[in-house]
């Protein structure tokens, strides 16, 4: 009785792998978020945001500027990754999404490897698809970075990442789990610096600076807007040979709405500032307000709205 | 409190869609282990293979079971229809033992004088048997609702929106107020989801509380 | 897309190094492991003490309503409270461990407890009555008795917290579990499936091979098997009991 079932069982598992051979397509190749597939069609646009605090914020701020103008403006945020969301883009299910010059340009070419701003956006208004376009660029810049407590910066003599290569070996970093694969990661800083890490601890959101501040982790790989890094008092680290390159902001839109979005969106672009962004972000993140609010009052004093 | 004050409206909507998440497969799943159970009880035989394929897949990790989903459907992994099935595939697992030892434990004599007064087939099952089993599939049903809520918050990790997003959302930007909202939600729709079960069950089993015992 | 998959599986560098399949699985199964262990010597002298006695069942009451909690807001609730209390892996794999553990308790506590209480009273009558005193009808009546419904409890705890462990690499941990997160974070389908596919084979592997032992450990008088009786012990319980007292609990995470 016991090896029939068993055989039984087998039975079922091969039935499921042989069906699972007629899934075609990479299920996380193109993700149209399927309600809001259809939101297109109106004119109205639907402004995508990644999983993390500042791009939902600028999503927020893209959908109240476009809203403000009279255009039926949702948002769609929580979008999984880049692989991801950019085919989201590609087959219309959201239209504007906001997006980094030098990341960008990256992801369509693996091989670029400029620095200066102005460089980095020319280069991604090269590669991105035909279908895509990339209006103007904010002088708001998020570069990822590497940050030590001050008390580690001074017992180990950190001011730059070129100081790491001695000690890190020793060292634990707490990243985002995409940060051991990329070139604007490990990868880079091994090349670049000859910086590899003894332990990387992969962790998400506020849990990467809370694993530094609670000495769980001797560096952090935090965003240069983090607002978390002035309330820790946190050292960054000069980025000398720009692993990270230039990550200006900009609208990354559907190159059939462009008309539609580009007066208001480079408007938006114009008033955006680095350190208006950490502003906003302490707003969200340490005093947990709404991202919607936040982004409202910002159009607001800005006379965006 | 604050948080919830200010968000109560988003929260809401996330629990609609987790009751529709656990709900709708438990319905499904319900529908699919009758037969199934039907099928253990006609076929004594067939009882081990059938409640233990079934019960196996229960074994199935639910973030595995959610990520290969799209695999075997062919759908994308944001596809709300991954989380449905392999929703429905738990509830399966669950019910189908808890259906066909209800249906067993229908006694004999009662399926013969339903036999003798010309119930057939079908007509037995639905008419009779069911009905007298109500007691035992509920109290399976409730251990799948249960489970259900709990493990359909999993799903914000591949990013279908229902009350874990709270969870994730809570934890990434430590917000107490919401992580807390999440957990207590979920707990509140499970334990809604149980009365409910249990008053449907009372309702469809009127001769218990006549009795007042066992029919 | 079958065929990246399989390509993942074939690569000879997916299965060493510390990201590598073997380390990873080690890994799973080593948290896995302190978390039932840790059950054990939790639920083992509660459960076995509660149904000796027969006092205390509200303990066994309580743990079972827990398990309405969201596993994973538990786990994030409780790394973010007990995490930062402790430095280095423990600060993951204390919190991790705990939630593991409370997961674990239910179904271990209600296996002894039930397996205690089940026993035919008139076995331990004629225990008492050659003159056995408590602890000796404990360990060598009761618990030989329990042993059925102790394991499977056991089982049932084995795969809750193996299939749990997954959801443990959200909070820092490695185990099987990384490769769904870092799949999907990277986009790399082939690595999160191939990595789902792992955990639900070891959970099929385990669930086999507990069955097994369930089978060889049970005492032949217990069993049925001594008298030369096949019958359906694939579970200790019987389907009515399971059906209707929700010992079975189960809920993969």
């Amino acid at each position: 009785m016991k090896r029939r079932t068993v055989l039984t069982t087998v039975a079922v598992a091969a039935a499921i792998g042989l069906s699972a051979c007629g899934g075609g397509s990479d299920p996380l190749a193109s993700e149209a978020p399927t309600d809001t597939g259809t939101a297109a069609a109106g004119g109205s646009i639907v402004v995508g945001g990644a999983d993390f605090s500042e791009s939902t914020l600028l999503a927020e701020i893209y959908a109240g500027a476009l809203r403000a103008k009279g255009v039926d403006a949702t948002t769609k945020t929580n979008i999984g990754s880049r692989e991801v969301y950019l085919r989201a883009l590609e087959d219309n299910s959201v239209q504007v999404f906001p997006e980094y010059t030098g990341a960008l340009a990256v992801y369509y070419d693996k091989e670029f490897t400029g620095t200066d701003p102005d460089e980095v956006y020319a280069h991604v208004q090269e590669v991105v698809p035909d279908t895509l376009a990339v209006l103007e660029k904010s002088a708001a810049e998020d570069v990822d970075s590497l940050a030590v407590t001050e008390e580690t910066a001074r017992t180990r003599g950190l001011t730059t990442i070129e100081d790491l290569a001695g000690p890190a070996g020793d060292l634990t970093i707490a990243a985002q789990p995409e940060f051991k694969e990329r070139q604007q990661g490990a990868i880079g800083l091994e090349e670049v610096y000859g910086v590899t890490f003894g332990t990387i601890r992969p962790l998400t959101g506020q849990a990467v600076v809370q694993a530094l501040v609670n000495g769980q982790a001797d560096v952090a790989n935090v965003f240069s807007t983090d607002p978390a890094i002035a309330a820790n008092n946190l050292v960054v680290l000069e980025d000398t040979k720009k692993v990270f390159g230039s990550q200006n902001i900009i609208p990354l839109v559907r190159a059939d709405k462009v008309d539609q979005v580009q007066d208001t969106l480079n408007a938006v672009s114009a008033k955006l500032t680095t350190e208006a962004i950490t502003q906003m972000l302490k707003q969200t993140d340490i005093d947990k307000q709404d991202p919607k609010a936040v982004a409202e009052e910002f159009l607001t004093s800005n006379g965006l709205a | 409190m604050d948080w919830l004050a200010s968000n109560w409206r988003t929260v809401g909507e996330l629990t609609l869609s987790h009751l529709y998440l656990a709900g709708v497969p438990l319905l499904l799943g319900l529908a699919l282990s009758v037969p199934l159970g039907w099928t253990a009880k006609r076929w004594r035989g067939s009882y081990a293979a059938v409640v233990t394929s079934t019960g196996l897949l229960y074994t199935i990790p639910s973030l595995a079971l959610f990520v290969i989903m799209p695999l075997v459907l062919g759908t994308k992994i944001l596809d709300p229809v991954n989380v449905l099935v392999a929703m429905t595939i738990y509830t399966v697992a669950l019910l189908t033992r808890t259906v066909a030892d209800g249906l067993m434990s229908v006694p004999d004599h009662v399926e013969q004088a339903a036999t003798a007064m010309g119930y057939g087939g079908l007509r037995r099952l639905f008419g009779v048997e069911l009905p007298l089993a109500v007691p035992v599939i509920a109290a399976g049903l409730r251990v799948a609702a249960v489970s259900n809520v709990s493990i359909v918050s999993i799903a914000s990790v591949i990013g279908v929106s229902q009350l874990g997003d709270l969870l994730l959302d809570g934890y990434r930007r430590i917000i107490w107020g919401e992580l807390l909202t999440g957990i207590v939600a979920t707990l509140l729709l499970a334990l809604l989801l149980d009365a409910v079960i249990q008053l449907g069950s009372r309702a469809l089993t009127p001769w218990q509380r006549v009795a007042g015992g066992r029919p | 897309m079958i065929a990246s998959l399989l390509d993942w599986f074939l690569d000879p560098a997916n299965w060493s190094g510390e990201d590598g399949i073997p380390a990873r699985l080690f890994e799973h199964l080593w948290y896995s492991a302190l978390a039932v262990g840790l059950g054990l010597v939790v639920a083992l002298p509660l459960g076995l003490w509660v149904g000796h006695s027969g006092r205390g069942r509200w303990v066994v009451s309580v743990a079972n309503s827990a398990r309405a909690v969201p596993t994973l807001g538990l786990l994030f609730a409780v790394a973010l409270w007990v995490g930062p209390a402790f430095r280095g892996d423990l600060a993951y794999l204390v919190p991790s461990t705990l939630v593991l553990v409370l997961l674990a308790l239910p179904p271990l506590l209600a296996g002894t407890y039930a397996g205690v209480e089940a026993v035919d009273p008139a076995a331990r009558d004629a225990a008492q009555g050659v003159g056995m005193t408590g602890w000796q009808v404990l360990r060598q009546v009761e618990l030989p008795c329990a042993l059925p419904l102790l394991l499977s409890g056991v089982r049932t705890a084995v795969l809750q917290v193996v299939a749990t462990t997954t959801i443990a690499a959200l909070i820092g941990l490695g185990g099987l579990g990384r490769y769904l997160i870092d799949g999907i974070a990277l986009g790399d389908y082939p690595r999160a499936a191939g990595g789902a596919l792992l955990v639900a084979l070891l959970a099929v592997v385990l669930e086999g091979m507990l069955a097994l032992l369930q089978r060889k450990v049970v005492s032949p008088g217990l069993s049925g098997r001594a008298v030369g009786r096949s019958r359906n012990d694939d579970d200790a319980g019987t389907g009515k009991e399971t059906a209707q007292e929700p010992v079975d609990l189960r809920a993969p995470a």
